[in-house]
């Protein structure tokens, strides 16, 4: 049920940290000076596919001001993975962090590291390096072949079929069977759709700092979204002790994936136990495009079948990812991209879902943002309109009579989890069908629709409208865990520690909401600490959209056990009943009208009588993962000679349960929303014959900017999830699914042409009209 | 222009003023004006591509906007700059500052204080600018955090705030 009387969630507050951000405080990862700190550098691989025979350092070692240079002979051989996942990870070990083989142009050589970044570059001008080049392969049905076989080395664990390139495989998994494959069927279509390779391009690039503290212990300073995880992995390839590891998180500039991965942390803290000096390492633009991590590239099959009466019979999805060279979330994403979109609409008959991650001698792909999502809803969403069309009914009404019903379940859930089988879960709260019918009077549907098709049949640009629908998931089930740590001061304010990475999402201001919310505080009582694997209380850190919903499970538990502590210490103070009495506004009042302040509380607790702290922490893991659903709306415009398309109007309605924070969900869903139409429009990377990324800078890899932008709103819609804090569900990843399938289904509204391979660049669409 | 020499370690001597503060430091010719900025303390002048792409370097000097990643430290002699530092602080801060936090324009903040100046730059110029205007200006400062939706609603914010200050000190 719905409780309107929240006093500081569901408020557009202010962001707790956007001031100092605005005023420029050194609060970035960068933005310390440590005294005689080095510089340290990666030398790249410049071929896709090698092994180093010889590597000789001698000149580089001369370069005057280079302290220490490290290769594969210098470094542990310890198989993992750089996947910022939960212990034990579902993606394969199959990195080192120094090898003798390079799989791709952007891959390790070697690590140098000296007084000035200059001296450290100039150092790698100097190495020299024998190959032996290898054959490599880019294409991943070409890599399936095992003609070249990527990962030959006998020690990397957990490879499904090495031989094959084979990083992760999910073998015709049939959730349900009812009737021969496509027997109800009256039309059977079938597709395929691609999606290339995608940057994350957070605007601060990949940054760490490692420096030995006052007790030899080694402190990471670096901008990561899975603080827990870069410790323990950091300990795993380095083995030294956990205990000796500290990871401290500043303020992030934008992580979207990037940085769930451990990417600079271990080379880096390599170097500072080698010199015992603090070392800093931070990627060039060029290496965020092209050593971090990118979204898979997919070639998604799909096969569905549809009645005349609207039914959906079959659904047959087929999905391949191009895993790159290594293969963090290799499986995981994978499983996503039907796991997180499968259940959207009911299947009658038959459902399956197949596919595989393949390594080539390309860039690496991880997590980001939609997560396997955006891979399964540009198909999925493309192929409702196409069914709509073929039985001759309306593409909204065709969605509204098959999606997922409050209180209705899905076989997927349970059949696919993140790398193993999921967990059964109910709708709890749906606002779908409000999002729908809001988008549809704001984008003026129906008379727009009309409108356009006279005017299309006059005029060389083309109007057009379309629409699409998604979910995602609001945590990991069962595996992610947050937790928070609430201690009272005695001016009555409170510190959170929490473990949850606020990475520029706002989570440190929504939890601090939730927290006060609980505790009959304002915002400003609320001090934040977050993501110091030192200070705070674990967590699994920020991805798979679980901030809100598991860390804010987290803090509300806490912030009511501190509650309870408060309401025990005044009933001794008043003499009252702790049934009579309640939390307000900074104060416990009696029913009979007695109140004392938080300040006298806990005075009364620091110095007078029965002295304590009173304090409280609490854990949340999530026993189900509640979708948030959108409904994406487009209206478009199609230049037919020059094959231009301009987004006019675009709508995106969210249900994430109740917003904690309305304007920074709001921003989230702007965010991915833009993010998506990039990737619709420009995004992608041009690779040339030997692997090479040729577009790895701003100037070739245009992502949108202000300029790009027309009309863009966000629009929440407001339900209750009641297993979420407050109410709440995720919003951060869902946006990024729909403006792929939202503006292909528009662009074929305004000329007749369905746009399966993403970006739909001008060349491709004059190309799409020519064909017609 | 004054001529300025090299001294015997290869290095210029160059003096410009810098947040209404003087400076005077020896600077290589190969140093760019963002790492000299950086190396004086002044963290709120980002690096996020080096090219002159993104904009989180972006910096008033003598009046203009420019992206200091690009420009050689040099350049600095003899000029007037301001970075986010020298609009407002914290205690006291510039109204477009403000105007950037009420409209919750800030998600991760690292494109900010460059996005910031840029706003000072067009509202220098332009006090009631358009929509179109603004999304123009802002074109060089990328952000892929908001969509740049607040971030236009807060460069409105910040005209209207700073039209109705009467005194004219944040100018």
């Amino acid at each position: 049920m719905e409780n309107n009387n929240f006093k500081v969630v569901n408020k557009r507050l202010e962001k707790i940290d956007s001031l100092a951000l605005a005023c420029g405080k050194p609060m970035f990862c960068d933005d310390i000076d440590i005294t005689a700190m080095l510089y340290g550098k990666i030398m790249f691989s410049p071929h896709p596919h090698a092994l180093i025979k010889n590597i000789d350092v001698s000149r580089a070692l001369e370069v005057k001001g280079v302290e220490a240079i490290v290769t594969y002979k210098d470094i542990p051989r310890i198989p993992h993975t750089t996947a910022g996942q939960g212990y034990p990870e579902p993606s394969p070990y199959d990195t080192y962090i120094l090898d003798k083989k390079v799989r791709y142009v952007g891959d390790r050589v070697c690590a140098v590291c000296a007084k000035t970044l200059e001296a450290a570059n100039e150092a790698i001008s100097k190495i020299k390096v024998e190959w032996e080049i290898l054959p490599a392969v880019f294409d991943p049905f070409e890599s399936l072949k095992g003609k070249v076989v990527i990962h030959d080395e006998p020690d990397s664990k957990n490879i499904p079929d090495a031989r094959h390139n084979i990083a992760a495989e999910v073998k015709e998994l049939v959730m349900q069977k009812k009737t021969e494959w496509f027997e109800e069927a009256d039309y059977v279509i079938e597709n395929e759709y691609t999606i290339p390779y995608l940057q994350h391009c957070a605007i601060e690039p990949h940054t760490t700092i490692t420096y030995l503290d006052e007790y030899g212990r080694l402190v990471i300073r670096t901008s990561t979204q899975v603080p827990w995880h870069v410790r323990r992995i950091v300990a795993q390839t380095l083995n030294i002790p956990i205990k000796k590891i500290r990871v401290i998180k500043p303020r992030i500039g934008g992580g979207f994936g990037s940085k769930q991965e451990i990417m600079l942390e271990d080379i880096c803290a390599f170097l500072t136990l080698k010199t015992s000096r603090a070392v800093k390492m931070e990627y060039t633009r060029k290496d965020v495009f092209v050593s971090s991590r990118t979204r898979h590239p997919a070639i998604i099959k799909l096969k569905t079948g549809v009645k005349k009466d609207g039914t959906i019979t079959d659904i047959d999805l087929d999905v391949t990812l191009n895993a790159g060279a290594y293969g963090p979330h290799a499986l995981t994403v994978l499983m996503c991209s039907g796991s997180h979109t499968l259940p959207m609409y009911k299947v009658k008959n038959n459902l399956k879902f197949s596919g595989r991650s393949v390594y080539t001698n390309l860039p690496v792909a991880g997590a980001y943002r939609g997560y396997g999502a955006t891979q399964g809803f540009f198909p999925l969403e493309s192929q409702m309109d196409i069914m709509a069309e073929k039985i001759g009914m309306d593409p909204v009404e065709f969605r509204k009579r098959n999606y997922i019903k409050l209180g209705e379940t899905s076989p997927v859930f349970k059949a696919m989890g993140e790398g193993r089988e999921g967990v059964e879960q109910s709708i709890k709260s749906i606002g779908l069908i409000e999002a729908i019918d809001r988008g549809l009077n704001e984008i003026k549907w129906y008379e727009k629709k009309e409108k356009y098709q006279k005017l299309n049949q006059k005029s060389s640009i083309k109007y057009g409208l379309g629409m699409a629908c998604m979910m995602q998931g609001s945590g990991i089930a069962e595996i992610d865990m947050g937790s928070a740590t609430i201690k009272m001061n005695e001016d009555g304010s409170f510190n959170l520690l929490i473990g949850a990475t606020d990475l520029g999402t706002g989570s440190d201001t929504i939890l601090a909401q939730i927290a006060a919310e609980a505790l009959g505080v304002e915002l400003s009582d609320i001090i934040v600490y977050s993501s110091d694997t030192d200070l705070t209380p674990f967590d699994v850190g920020a991805y798979a959209s679980s901030t809100t919903f598991v860390s804010g499970g987290a803090v509300k538990k806490a912030a009511d056990l501190v509650r309870d502590i408060i309401i025990e210490d005044a009933s001794k103070i008043l003499k009252e009943p702790k049934e009579n009495l309640r939390v307000e506004n900074k104060s416990v009042i009696s029913k009979s009208g007695k109140k004392i302040s938080f300040k006298e509380i806990a005075n009364t607790a620091f110095y007078y009588h029965d002295q304590h702290q009173i304090i409280a922490s609490a854990s949340h893991y999530g026993k189900t993962s509640p979708p948030p659903f959108a409904a994406h709306f487009a209206e478009i415009s199609v230049d037919t000679r020059t094959g231009i398309i301009n987004v006019l109007n675009y709508i995106a309605c969210v249900d994430c349960g109740t917003a904690i924070n309305p304007t920074l969900a709001e921003g989230q869903n702007d965010g991915a929303v833009v993010n998506g139409i990039g990737h619709t429009l420009s995004e992608g990377f041009e690779i040339s014959s030997n692997g090479t990324v040729l577009n790895a800078n701003f100037r070739r890899y245009k992502i949108l900017t202000s300029k790009d932008i027309t009309n863009i709103k966000s629009i929440l819609i407001s339900t209750y999830e009641p297993d979420g804090p407050y109410g709440a569900k995720s919003v951060s990843e869902i946006g990024i699914n729909g403006p792929l399938p939202a503006i292909s289904n528009a662009i074929y509204n305004a000329i007749k042409v369905r746009l399966t391979e993403a970006p739909f660049t001008p060349d491709k669409v004059l190309k799409a009209l020519k064909k017609k | 222009m004054k001529k300025i020499t090299r001294n015997a370690q290869g290095f210029f001597n160059i003096s410009f003023i810098l947040n209404s503060k003087d400076f005077s430091v020896d600077v290589s010719p190969k140093e760019t004006l963002l790492d000299l900025i950086r190396m004086l303390g002044y963290k709120g002048t980002k690096r996020g591509c080096d090219s002159g792409d993104c904009g989180s370097c972006a910096i008033i000097m003598n009046s203009v906007t420019v992206v200091s990643c690009v420009l050689p430290a040099l350049y600095a002699d003899g000029k007037e700059i301001i970075t986010i530092e020298g609009l407002g602080d914290v205690s006291n801060p510039h109204p477009i500052q403000s105007a950037f936090v009420e409209a919750g324009a800030v998600q991760c903040g690292f494109c900010i204080p460059g996005m910031i100046m840029t706003t000072k730059f067009l509202l220098d110029r332009i006090e009631n600018p358009d929509e179109k205007t603004i999304k123009h200006y802002l074109d060089g400062n990328l952000c892929r955090c908001t969509g740049y939706i607040k971030q236009v609603n807060a460069v409105k914010l910040a005209s209207s705030k700073l039209k109705n200050i009467k005194n004219r000190k944040w100018r």
